[in-house]
């Protein structure tokens, strides 16, 4: 890594899959970027590619991003084969150059899944992550009439435990990585969040078998161990939580 | 036009209560037959989606984002207050009251602030039933920490991510709403027309962002918690797609905008390092609980913080403000960390940055107890800066981060025009000239689960609408506007890109309409503003079509309406010949560089009425009333 402040300028060949809709064939198109300083996030590069694009007439390059800050999970990208690039536990947006290299090729490709259509270049369709959720990510109460917050207490450790759960930004690089493209950690963390607390659990069976159901009607694959998910995911969600939604899915099947 | 606030009558405590009484009711078989269109999916706008339907109304919702949990407030970090008074540190809702209109530097209504402080307790509840992952004691209770102009820990919190938790919440609350037919989702839409049809609200013009087909929306009421508009500055700590152009068209169309030059500066700031950057990082205010703000106190100190000795740093807030130290509210944070970075005591590169630094923290407590309050935005900070906070003091400057302005509303959250509604940072009701760190969160969530619900329904229940359907002529005239507008961007085709306009828009307010404002900077900016805008109507380009999926065209139109939010902001600013909270107007100051307020002239609200292209706003005065809190000068001392 530079050191701070180091105001060191490199220059990289950018690989990007360019693709005009879902229905059409994409294609890697190779662009030369100069003086791209290493302080920059991975996104203001892609910023400065497009300026240059839109100036000389060319159709700049389509991503999807909005907080830049790694938590409004819009962004992402496999960047040389990795989903949100090399650095763990970062979103592409927190990505920053310094952890490039003068002359370095960049490959830059959408998420890849049977599930995630390719709206257009790096864009993708990741609304079957809403449609999961609708069939029960939620506890069913009505706006009103809830008792006091202190009703019911909640062991720190199983609210800590929900909270690493419950980080999940939705992003979809669990799925990018996964080579079945299964959709079981963006599933469990959900799951396990409300399996850990007492509000959630009068629905925990219904709640595991309409998400799981629901997860596999999409056409996402299943899990067979190979841990890309948790090694990918930007905000480090364990496995753990796949283990605790098969648990789930065992209970409401079976006991 | 006279604008009535419709404030309720009664003692301060019965207002809302009564309020609610005299409310006209809307059957609940009847509610099915009504139609009401949110745009926007953040705390407000999802909130009130689902609440909404589950009352049994039918819901369109809309959001430019791919999906309705991308809202920008998913990246509140801090909290959310609410009068609890948990910790019996002697909070109440008067206390939370108090402090919010004193916060606020006496700019807001009583009543809209009282009926917050009420509510707040019940959005606990409420997130609390529906499973948000809060912060607990080791007896399993709700923990609590402190925010900015407070003296008790009301501030509810889920790590540094609240924000996103309360999201989570309010989306997994709308997703059952859509499950159960009763919300319409409409993602990666933008409404870029607000359709008027005898006097009422009556629908909007979408503009589909992938295909880029136009959509003609009808329904008996229109809700906009579409957000603020910091993003006129370019920088700022919004989202990149946050954008005022709903509110904005709404405006056009007849709602009033009050209070535009009520800008919110976070003091706690990643500061800027380079020309080509998109964005400035807020770190939560919930980092002054420990940490401590100083710069050295010899301008010419070149030492690193580590070798600067406790005796040769200035501890700035602490020194001045002893009762609330770095606790102070944000306007007054950050006004002095600019103080002390034009006395040239700044730190870093540009000079302009503070330190925060959390060591004394981390030898009282433990690095343990520090990592788990603030861990993930250490790491966050690491990741821009590649700096270690648990080894070497942050750097900190003030951003823009949060606009108290916004459309007028009533007490009932319906603007000038009827029919329409203003939810969140998109209306400018209970925050004054300063909002309170931990309040966005939580007036979002009463504007959508508390408020709403129930006056949309004294409306719907005595506004007696004719059937309105998308082939009247009103939406084909607002259609029409949409496509000229379109048609004109993409034909200017000239030699500037649409990001080149929008920083030096975002520099012109930045140096002129500020933390700090001079007569002389604003009148100056009006004219560089007016001048940008016809340079841009000129000279920008676009490039790509009107029928695809066209990024640049989306940011077009943007810059175009944060084009005439700006200048709005900078007339707003002159009209207002005082100072108050974070409208700092060199000209007015007591002297101790405080604000300095005009009560006798300037105890209102200003809003505009718009009159057409090229011609200048309407000034419209709400008069303030305090019958239940006395004017002070405000002290943090």
């Amino acid at each position: 890594m530079t050191k701070t402040g180091d105001k060191s300028c490199i220059n990289l060949k950018l690989k990007v899959w360019r693709q005009k809709g879902p229905d059409v064939k994409g294609r890697f198109e190779t662009y030369k970027t100069r003086d791209v300083s290493t302080d920059m996030s991975f996104l203001e590069m892609l910023d400065v590619v497009n300026e240059e694009m839109i100036l000389s007439g060319k159709d700049p390059i389509a991503f999807d991003h909005d907080c830049r800050e790694g938590i409004c999970g819009a962004c992402g990208a496999v960047v040389n084969g990795r989903a949100h690039g090399p650095e763990k536990g970062t979103t592409l947006c927190q990505l920053h150059m310094r952890h490039f290299s003068n002359g370095d090729t960049v490959v830059i490709e959408p998420w890849r899944s049977r599930a995630f259509k390719v709206v257009k270049d790096l864009v993708v369709d990741r609304s079957v992550f809403d449609e999961i959720i609708q069939a029960g990510g939620y506890i069913s109460v009505n706006t009103g009439g809830a008792p006091d917050g202190n009703a019911i207490p909640v062991p720190q450790a199983a609210a800590e435990k929900a909270m690493d759960a419950a980080a999940c930004i939705g992003c979809g690089a669990c799925v990018a990585a996964c080579p079945n493209a299964s959709a079981m950690l963006f599933v469990g963390a959900k799951i396990s969040q409300f399996t850990l607390l007492p509000q959630g659990l009068p629905e925990a069976k219904k709640r595991a078998l309409a998400m799981i159901g629901k997860m596999d009607e999409l056409g996402f694959g299943n899990c067979t161990n190979e841990a890309e998910c948790e090694k990918e995911c930007p905000k480090e969600i364990s496995i753990e939580n796949i283990a605790r939604m098969n648990c789930e899915f065992f209970k409401a099947g079976f006991l | 036009m006279q604008l009535d606030s419709k404030i309720p009558d009664g003692p301060l405590s019965e207002k809302w209560d009564r309020h609610r009484f005299e409310l006209k009711l809307v059957n609940p078989a009847n509610k099915r037959k009504f139609k009401i269109i949110v745009v926007g999916t953040g705390l407000a706008g999802g909130s009130a989606s689902a609440t909404l339907a589950e009352l049994g109304y039918e819901v369109m919702t809309f959001c430019i984002q791919d999906s309705p949990r991308r809202a920008h407030s998913i990246a509140a970090q801090g909290g959310i207050n609410a009068a609890k008074n948990y910790q019996n540190d002697g909070d109440s809702i008067w206390r939370l009251f108090y402090d919010t209109i004193k916060g606020g530097d006496f700019r807001s209504r009583e009543a809209n602030v009282y009926r917050l402080a009420q509510i707040s307790n019940n959005i606990i509840d409420q997130c609390v039933a529906q499973g948000i992952p809060f912060a607990r004691e080791y007896g399993g209770q709700l923990a609590n920490r402190s925010f900015g102009g407070a003296q008790v820990s009301r501030t509810f919190y889920a790590r540094g991510q609240t924000g996103q938790q309360l999201l989570l919440g309010a989306y997994g609350s709308l997703s059952r709403q859509i499950a159960a037919g009763k919300v319409r989702l409409f993602t990666r839409r933008e409404m870029l027309e607000l359709v008027v049809i005898d006097g009422k609200a009556r629908g909007i013009i979408a503009r589909n962002l992938v295909s880029g087909e136009q959509e003609k929306h009808a329904a008996d009421a229109v809700v906009l918690a579409s957000g603020g508009y910091g993003n006129a500055f370019y920088l700022s700590t919004n989202a990149m797609g946050s954008n005022i152009s709903a509110a904005i068209a709404s405006y056009r169309k007849g709602a009033s905008f009050a209070n535009p030059c009520f800008i919110q500066f976070h003091p706690t700031c990643i500061p800027v390092h380079g020309t080509y950057q998109s964005k400035l990082t807020l770190m939560s205010e919930s980092l002054r609980n420990d940490g401590r703000v100083w710069v050295p106190r010899n301008p010419e100190d070149k030492r690193p913080p580590d070798q600067i000795p406790e005796t040769e740093r200035d501890y700035y807030l602490e020194e001045k403000y002893p009762g609330f130290g770095n606790l102070v509210p944000r306007d007054v944070a950050s006004r002095s960390a600019k103080v002390q970075c034009d006395m040239g005591k700044g730190v870093g590169d540009t000079k302009l940055a503070v330190y925060l630094d959390i060591k004394d923290a981390i030898e009282r407590d433990g690095r343990d107890v520090i990592t788990e309050k603030y861990g993930n935005l250490f790491e966050m900070y690491e990741k821009i800066t590649a700096q270690n906070p648990y080894e070497t003091p942050m750097m900190i400057y003030p951003a823009v981060h949060y606009t108290m302005g916004g459309l007028w509303v009533d007490y009932n959250l319906m603007s000038a025009i009827p029919g329409l509604f203003v939810l969140g940072e998109a209306n400018f009701s209970d925050h004054g000239a300063n909002r309170l760190g931990a309040s966005a969160l939580m007036q979002g969530l009463a504007d959508g689960y508390f408020i709403i619900p129930y006056t949309i329904g004294g409306y719907l229940a005595q506004a007696s609408l004719d059937t309105v359907r998308e082939d009247h002529s009103a939406f084909n005239e607002s259609s029409l506007q949409v496509e000229t507008r379109i048609k004109k961007l993409l034909s200017i085709e000239g030699k500037r890109t649409v990001d080149d306009f929008h920083r030096e828009l975002g520099h012109i307010l930045w140096e002129n309409c500020g933390m700090t404002r001079k007569d002389k900077g604003l009148k100056k900016a009006r004219g560089l503003v007016a001048d940008l805008r016809a340079e841009f109507w000129e000279n920008v380009l676009v490039g790509g079509s009107g029928k695809e999926f066209n990024q640049s065209l989306e940011k077009a139109g943007r810059v175009a309406d944060f084009l005439d939010i700006g200048e709005l902001m900078v007339i707003d600013a002159l009209e207002r010949k005082e100072s108050c909270g974070c409208h700092f107007n060199e000209a007015f100051q007591t002297e101790e560089n405080e604000a300095l307020r005009d009560d006798e002239n300037f105890r209102h609200v200003s809003a505009w009425e718009y009159r057409g292209e090229g011609c200048d706003p309407v000034f419209q005065k709400e008069p303030l009333e305090f019958e239940n809190v006395e004017l002070t000068q405000r002290s943090y001392k």
